[in-house]
């Protein structure tokens, strides 16, 4: 009994290890004096400050917080209407639109790239930052949605039931009562949409006009032409931001309301 | 729109027909939004795979099979079956690195089993396009594994690792593998485990044990994982384009190709839909067995 844990756990350290020593190698190495070589020479804050001084990357940056929080605003904005007019009401044809909602989510990246970009040629609009934030936006939907209408499950419908009872409007028993509950639900699932949104690549690459350039297509052209230290220090930056806002979209969408 | 909305099949109550308005109203700008920017591009893709390829790069509208023709030549045959044996040797490796992690963490005390998923999860939220440049990092040729490598003497000349299939599978299976530990997990986790103790107590051999008791028995989160981590491999784009090499291209790489390079559209949509009908089948697949599994008393 005991060699078989000690195989499993040898097993399991490797894929721990296996999973985590590419990143700690690549930020321990952002730290690395020396520009071409993979052994150590000295700790510098040096690629970090190139970082800062770099106005392609920090208008890069820009653009990606900007569609981020556009697209964001919509996906949250829409999910939560499909969220809740698919849980509230029994009608037919719901399970379709169930599906077709889910569909986003199972089909290759690459071809909604191409078919938003197809789209966009077709009805002949410019390629630009706000064709990048409606693509984030559709894809970002279906997620919201999922994620609000699993919180919308557990919610007990008996409290509306007795906002209604007492004279609330349907309106009013939505806005005072189920809203409130639903609130880490939606504010967890639009921290993760602005995260899925800054991290994208496939979908920008091709709706993304010239001049609409955000962080990860920099990061792409970046990592294509070379490899070196400032990269390393980018990637160490992305790898914080990106697990603090999972992190915290996590710890808002576990925030019970009720006592479940 | 208003065939879905309009029609109601609840009880008759008084405001049932105020409700199912509201819920119209709702339901419509998701709907509108993702009819017009993700089903209306994907049907003009499918349109476009029957169309022909103008003399400029443009777009000829006429009907022909002849794009799908084109995808059965050998060249573009070779790259489908090239993307599948990669994404499923991909699945397979997946799958025996994230079995014996799954289950020494399913057998975990529950307040530990948290930490560990955790654990498994973080590398996944960190940008692909990162992770993927973590590894050109370790693997190119004057890259830490070879210096590694070289330095401890067990080599003299650098491993050529970077740009080949290699490579490529590499990155897959450390993209995808947490897609096959979850699944498994919350499979492994529901088995019983007086069940692998009786088989352990009836003198089974490990195999015995393994191959006829625990994976039977944790079949659903074996199909959900394998196609988790199959469907995005089988359309990567970002691995194969950073990590392989000329020779790895898969199909995602090929669809790019013809849409931007050599523009022709109407063969890159094609391609697609081609894409997509794979993934879908395997999808479907999955619904299929795991219906078969639900129900039971059936597929012992």
């Amino acid at each position: 009994m005991s060699r078989r844990r000690a195989w499993l756990l040898g097993a399991s350290l490797a894929d721990l290890l296996f999973l985590y020593a590419p990143i700690v190698v690549l930020i321990f190495f952002s730290f690395n004096a020396s520009r071409l070589s993979a052994s150590w020479r000295g700790f510098t804050l040096q690629w970090y400050r190139l970082l800062a001084e770099d106005h392609a990357l920090l208008a890069a940056v820009q653009n990606s917080l900007l569609v981020g929080l556009a697209s964001t605003f919509v996906a949250t904005l829409l999910g939560v209407c499909a969220a809740v007019g698919l849980e509230r009401v029994p009608f037919k044809g719901r399970k379709l639109v169930e599906g077709a909602l889910l569909l986003p989510l199972v089909i290759p990246e690459v071809m909604m790239g191409v078919s938003l970009m197809l789209f966009f040629a077709l009805v002949k609009v410019p390629l630009s930052l706000v064709t990048v934030t409606i693509g984030h936006a559709a894809f970002n939907l279906p997620i919201v949605a999922v994620i609000v209408r699993a919180r919308l499950r557990k919610l007990d419908p008996t409290l509306e039931e007795a906002a209604r009872d007492l004279g609330a409007t349907a309106w009013q028993a939505f806005r005072r009562v189920t809203l409130p509950l639903l609130m880490p639900a939606i504010l967890g699932s639009a921290l993760m949409a602005f995260t899925i949104s800054l991290d994208d690549f496939i979908v920008t690459f091709f709706t993304a006009g010239p001049g609409a350039t955000t962080l990860p297509l920099k990061v792409y052209s970046m990592v294509r032409s070379s490899v070196t230290p400032e990269i390393n220090a980018l990637s160490a930056i992305l790898v914080l931001v990106s697990m603090s806002l999972i992190a915290s979209s996590l710890v808002l969408q576990r925030k019970s309301p009720t006592q479940d | 729109m208003s065939p879905i909305l309009s029609s109601h099949d609840g009880e008759p109550h008084p405001d049932q027909p105020r409700k199912i308005s509201c819920v119209a109203w709702l339901l419509a700008p998701p709907l509108l939004w993702m009819g017009a920017f993700f089903f209306l591009p994907l049907l003009l893709v499918l349109v476009i795979s029957f169309a022909s390829r103008g003399t400029y790069g443009g777009v000829e509208w006429s009907f022909s099979l002849a794009n799908y023709a084109t995808v059965a030549d050998p060249l573009y045959l070779k790259i489908f079956l090239h993307s599948l044996v990669l994404a499923l040797v991909a699945t397979v490796l997946c799958l025996v690195l994230g079995f014996p992690l799954a289950y020494y963490i399913a057998r975990l005390p529950v307040r530990w089993q948290g930490v560990w998923l955790l654990l498994v999860m973080i590398p996944f939220w960190t940008n692909f396009l990162v992770r993927t440049y973590a590894w050109i990092f370790m693997l190119r040729t004057e890259g830490l594994l070879n210096s590694l490598l070289i330095g401890s003497g067990l080599i003299d000349k650098p491993l050529e690792v970077l740009f080949s299939d290699t490579a490529v599978l590499i990155g897959l299976v450390y993209g995808y593998l947490p897609f096959m530990v979850l699944p498994l997990y919350a499979a492994i986790e529901r088995l019983p485990r007086s069940v692998v103790e009786a088989a352990w107590d009836l003198y089974a051999p490990a195999w015995a044990v393994f191959w006829r008791v625990i994976l039977p028995l944790t079949k659903p989160g074996v199909v959900a994982g394998c196609i988790l981590v199959f469907i995005p491999s089988l359309g990567a784009f970002i691995t194969p384009d950073l990590l392989g090499g000329a020779r790895s291209m898969m199909v995602g790489n090929l669809i790019q190709h013809e849409y931007l390079v050599v523009r022709d559209w109407p063969f890159g949509s094609a391609v697609s839909f081609v894409l997509m009908g794979l993934v879908l089948t395997g999808l479907m697949a999955y619904l299929r067995t795991e219906e078969t599994m639900n129900k039971p008393g059936e597929e012992r």
